[in-house]
């Protein structure tokens, strides 16, 4: 027993893995806050995207000796507010607008890269994560970042839900939808960027939205989802960075795993107690675009599949 | 003459080229339940969307209480159902974090719920006959149910004028009824109502006023005075035929019309069996009316 427990506390004689820790958990908890939002707004593919367009302004900064967070934080909250103008546009869809403006972006990094070949070293880093050699600067983005992500949703709590659930409603109540949607895309921006160190560009979607769909998987309760996808984004990277260390793989693809089967387990339990106690199953309760996300791990292309299944039946209209 | 709650007062609306709305002026007095009726397209919920400042007219005013109010601006007093189509239904929210979201206004910054909140939410939710229902997910409501929940959203901030976006559509026909018997309980409360519906049999049954709209208005009035073939086809293009039996208005195309006489006839037919059987059960004793 003994044994066990010096097994299991022995990588933390290790500061790296303290650090590291510290800022999995971190970045776990602001994932799953943040990613309550960008599933139920069914922007799923925006988080893919928005880490692939903050690649090229990682890229940028570090070609123009810019501090990182402030060129790639420019760089993807531009990126946001484009999408966002763009995609009011009729004759463009928001996945449209995501796809040309994120790729471009990715674009403009590969080509900075292959021109001037400064980058080369960052380059895994920077795409699949370097959780182990974080630093204290990153550590205090990070913590900067949660804290005021938090905050901001803290007080916009309300109108944020309003505005997540039925945007059109909430502008007649009141709420300043526009101002939400640009605070969403700040937060949304940020938490990208200061997890890029962590899980790097290729992973952080699934962190965005495994842990709030296993969270909706288990409750109705939107206050209830929040919390539960913070503790699911906390618990899995806890147990993904243990992992890690363990299996000797790559942080950022242990921490996905752990998530993707954790769904796994929580989906199936749910699909067999709807068999066996006659629930319903709750694969409904995903929203047609997360699922496909978490099938085709995580990359989506498009965002409009509305699925509104009622489950009561409507009676066939009867005129007289 | 009391001030209108709602005038608009040649107003036009358009979505780029395409005109939706065409001089408009009407005026809505306090007390009022009025259905707008038209045909898909004719500009029925933009109108309700330009009352409630989310479409801005690009010709004409609108006032508000006697006050013109500029568009975008949304005006307060005002409680607003959408399309049950419209909503999310897997999105995780229960009955009461729904009815909540209408008192957005006056809740505080904090995230959770004052308990003036929870006791105004529950309040409304007996008012309607939903209290049981507060901690399900709407999901899990029958169409009349959900139907309640965002009329309850709608009412929680105490509106002066209720506007509803089709509230009958994609119910049966008994959810229909009481709906509309349900709005009616309000619009007596002294709250206006304002909705829009493709179901002309129901606001000759149960609505006092009428707006016949295609891109301009074509007739207001009681229904039984202005739902005539010749408003209908201004209204609806040819083919739609009246028939007044019993004092009650039958509107349709043909086929609507045969199904709806042949479903009268049917009803009464059957409540003359049953009037006929206690009859006979009581041994011919007493008389009952079969009308």
């Amino acid at each position: 027993m003994q044994d066990l427990i010096n097994q299991l506390f022995q990588p933390f004689q290790y500061e790296f893995f303290n650090k590291a820790m510290l800022g999995a958990i971190l970045v776990g908890g602001l994932c799953g806050l943040i990613g309550v939002y960008v599933v139920l707004r069914r922007m799923s593919y925006i988080g893919h995207g928005l880490s692939h367009s903050i690649f090229g302004g990682a890229v940028v900064s570090y070609v123009l000796s810019w501090n990182f967070y402030l060129g790639a934080g420019a760089w993807g909250f531009l990126s946001a507010l484009i999408i966002d103008a763009v995609s009011r546009k009729r004759k463009v869809s928001t996945d449209a607008a995501i796809g040309i403006i994120t790729t471009a972006s990715f674009a403009v990094g590969v080509a900075l890269i292959s021109k001037t070949r400064r980058f080369t070293k960052n380059f895994d880093a920077a795409l699949f994560g370097n959780i182990l050699g974080i630093t204290d600067a990153d550590l205090w983005a990070i913590g900067g970042v949660a804290v005021a992500v938090t905050l901001v949703v803290f007080f916009i709590y309300k109108q944020l839900l309003f505005s997540t659930f039925d945007p059109e409603v909430a502008s007649v109540y009141g709420v300043r939808t526009r101002w939400i949607d640009t605070f969403f895309s700040l937060a949304l921006a940020g938490t990208i960027i200061v997890s890029m160190q962590i899980l790097g560009v290729t992973l952080i979607a699934a962190s965005l939205i495994i842990p709030p769909t296993v969270a909706r998987l288990l409750t109705d309760n939107f206050h209830k989802v929040v919390f539960y996808s913070i503790g699911i984004g906390v618990l899995c990277s806890v147990v993904g960075l243990y992992l890690s260390y363990e299996v000797d793989i790559s942080s950022g693809a242990a921490i996905v795993i752990t998530a993707a089967l954790l769904f796994v387990g929580v989906f199936s339990f749910s699909s067999l107690k709807g068999r066996f106690f006659g629930r319903k199953p709750e694969l409904d309760r995903l929203e047609g675009e997360s699922a496909v996300a978490l099938a085709s791990g995580v990359l989506v292309t498009s965002n409009d599949n509305h699925n509104h299944d009622h489950s009561h039946v409507h009676a066939e209209e009867h005129h007289f | 003459m009391a001030i209108p709650i709602v005038e608009l007062d040649n107003v036009s609306c358009s979505y780029g080229p395409q005109v939706v709305l065409s001089n408009i002026s009407l005026k809505f007095q306090p007390g009022e339940f009025v259905g707008l009726v038209g045909p898909s397209g004719s500009g029925k919920t933009t109108l309700l969307r330009t009352l409630i400042g989310l479409v801005s007219p690009v010709r004409g005013q609108v006032k508000i209480f006697g006050k013109t109010v500029q568009g975008g601006s949304v005006p307060k007093d005002f409680g607003y159902v959408p399309q049950l189509e419209t909503i999310d239904w897997t999105f995780p929210v229960t009955v009461e974090q729904v009815v909540m979201m209408g008192r957005m206004r006056e809740m505080s910054l904090l995230p959770w719920a004052s308990r003036n909140d929870k006791i105004s939410v529950h309040s409304t939710l007996e008012r309607l006959g939903i209290g049981t229902l507060a901690k399900r997910h709407i999901r899990a409501l029958s169409g009349g149910q959900q139907q309640r929940v965002f009329l309850a959203r709608a009412l929680i901030s105490n509106p002066k004028i209720l506007l509803l976006d089709e509230p009958t559509s994609g119910v049966d026909i008994k959810t229909r009824n009481d709906v509309l018997r349900l709005l009616a309980e309000i619009n007596l409360t002294g709250v206006t109502i304002v909705l829009t519906t493709h179901d002309l049999n129901s606001v000759a049954a149960h609505l006092p006023q009428v707006v016949c709209i295609n891109r301009q208005i074509i007739a207001q009035g009681n229904p039984m005075e202005i739902f005539n073939e010749e408003v209908l086809e201004r209204t609806y293009g040819p083919g739609m035929r009246v028939v007044k039996q019993d004092g009650m208005l039958l509107i349709g195309d043909q086929l609507d019309l045969f199904k709806g006489l042949k479903e009268l006839n049917d009803t009464r037919l059957r409540s003359n069996q049953v009037a006929e059987s206690i009859g006979h059960a009581d041994g011919g004793s007493k008389s009952l009316s079969r009308d």
